[in-house]
């Protein structure tokens, strides 16, 4: 089995956040009083990258943290598998912050909401922008990214596959065919 | 993880990978009361009811705030010591609140097996929060979870449980869940209230003597004696029994160091317990109360939640 394209390299995947890093700072005026905070799962190692490119350009460290919106997701009551709710670690106090919500890629937005929902229950951020990898298209929500690495468009029966070394082993965003993968 | 019980009505049904899974969300829900807005939108939309055939305090403002903190509604029927019993009436009484179209039951009854004929006919999750002597399996997984708090794990735990285990389902649901964790259970009192039967559970050990019961113990339960459900020749005298059963400091230099003392509450200070252990830096007494509601939050998740 083989993707049907492969979209984003590894240097490509480093350059995209590299110019989200640039553009972050240029929004905000620098890095002060920002946080970063990844959705599960490949959101965090997204966010963590990110703070090491701020702290590179800035000399600032940007905190990070990492949300599950689990128990937030609007489909709970007719999901068929249980799912796993994993970590939230938010070390630091969310006031007079700006947080910057990181994830992988953007589809529906229905993530997006919830993770909003449960930024907002841990404290009152003087803002929040959204950085993605890739927007896929096909909202279902009136959300929009503030960054995005790569804006693809995609037919609904395809899958985005980002894939990073933290947790694949291998940078790379791949676009499949949802037959391929049944 | 084996199939995904339908209800919690002991832990027959349940692997310990799916027990396991219960312990690991409550720290999530644990931190979620530890947080600015306590409250999270997992079971919004859903009716949880609350149906309580004999009295409870805490067991049922546990489970009111648990599934209020999960965002469900709340229907809290408490029928109290009433005349209430097993059969007709207690079917009749559930099927008045089904058609409140109620999505989980949690029921509390003072006859064993309440809960099984509730699961039977009601169509929906159940979770047995205490059946007459036989089982209050959310009990067990708050004690357990207090103890892997303590230790980082059941596995090769040894827990003494002491007192009036006749008459308890918390001494059974702790018999019957431990040891599926990796712990080893001693079940101690005096011979009257120490069944036999007991001792043929994987894991499980009986002695009438709470000084080897409690030796290399790492947690030691006192169980209140249930004064209420025994119609007499159990005990010689109340003074015998705490001078021989009293978890008390004198006892606890017999277990590990650092072993944690734990009590299902309600307490009858100064008889099964006494006070000042029951206060002091091993008690865990309070932390069991508060876990309650995380493991209660959680056991909710695991069966309002993606059912295979």
């Amino acid at each position: 089995m083989t993707p049907k394209a492969i979209i984003l390299t590894p240097d490509e995947v480093r350059r995209a956040l590299t110019r989200i890093a640039h553009e972050i700072i240029e929004r905000n005026k620098g890095a002060e009083n920002l946080a970063l905070i990844g959705v599960h799962t490949r959101g965090i190692p997204l966010a963590r990258r990110l703070a090491e490119k701020l702290s590179s350009l800035e000399g600032v460290d940007v905190p990070t943290g990492m949300l599950d919106i689990t128990l937030y997701r609007d489909d709970l009551s007719e999901v068929a598998q249980q799912p796993i709710i994993r970590e939230t670690q938010v070390p630091f106090d969310l006031r007079d912050r700006r947080v910057i919500l990181v994830d992988d890629v953007l589809y529906t937005g229905r993530t997006v909401r919830a993770a909003l929902d449960a930024l907002i229950d841990l404290g009152r951020p003087a803002g929040i922008q959204l950085a993605v990898l890739v927007d896929r298209g096909h909202r279902e929500l009136p959300i929009r990214a503030d960054y995005v690495g790569k804006n693809l468009p995609t037919a609904a029966t395809e899958v985005v596959k980002v894939k990073l070394q933290e947790t694949d082993d291998v940078d790379s965003v791949e676009l499949w065919d949802m037959e391929a993968l049944r | 993880m084996g199939s995904h019980p339908r209800h919690l009505l002991d832990f027959q049904d349940w692997t310990p990978e799916r027990l396991t899974a219960i312990l690991d969300n409550a720290d999530t829900m644990l931190q979620v009361l530890d947080r600015p807005v306590k409250k999270v939108p997992a079971l919004q939309g859903l009716t949880v009811c609350n149906a309580f055939f004999e009295n409870s305090t805490r067991t049922r403002t546990s489970f009111e705030l648990a599934a209020r903190r999960m965002s469900a509604d709340v229907l809290t029927f408490a029928a109290g010591a009433s005349s209430v019993s097993k059969g007709e009436s207690l079917r009749d009484t559930m099927e008045v609140l089904t058609s409140y179209k109620v999505d989980a039951y949690i029921v509390r009854h003072h006859a064993a097996g309440a809960a099984h004929l509730v699961a039977r006919y009601s169509g929906k999750p159940v979770i047995n929060a205490g059946d007459g002597r036989r089982a209050h399996p959310t009990q067990a997984l708050l004690d357990a979870y207090t103890i892997r708090q303590e230790y980082g794990s059941l596995e090769g735990k040894t827990v003494a449980i002491i007192g009036d285990i006749r008459h308890s389902r918390v001494a059974r649901s702790n018999a019957e869940l431990l040891p599926k964790l990796g712990a080893k259970v001693v079940l101690c009192g005096p011979a009257p209230l120490l069944p036999a039967g007991l001792g043929a559970l994987p894991g499980v050990t009986l002695t009438t003597d709470p000084r080897e019961a409690v030796r290399g113990a790492h947690a030691v339960m006192a169980l209140r004696l249930q004064r209420e459900r025994m119609s007499g020749g159990f005990l010689g005298s109340l003074q015998e029994y705490a001078d021989t059963y009293q978890v008390n400091e004198t006892l606890m230099q017999e277990a590990e160091s650092g072993a944690v003392v734990l009590h299902p509450g309600p307490m009858n200070r100064d008889l099964e317990i006494s006070g000042d252990t029951a206060d002091g830096p091993r008690s865990r007494i309070l932390k069991q109360v508060e876990n309650g509601q995380a493991i209660r939050m959680s056991v909710l998740y695991h069966l309002l939640v993606g059912r295979n």
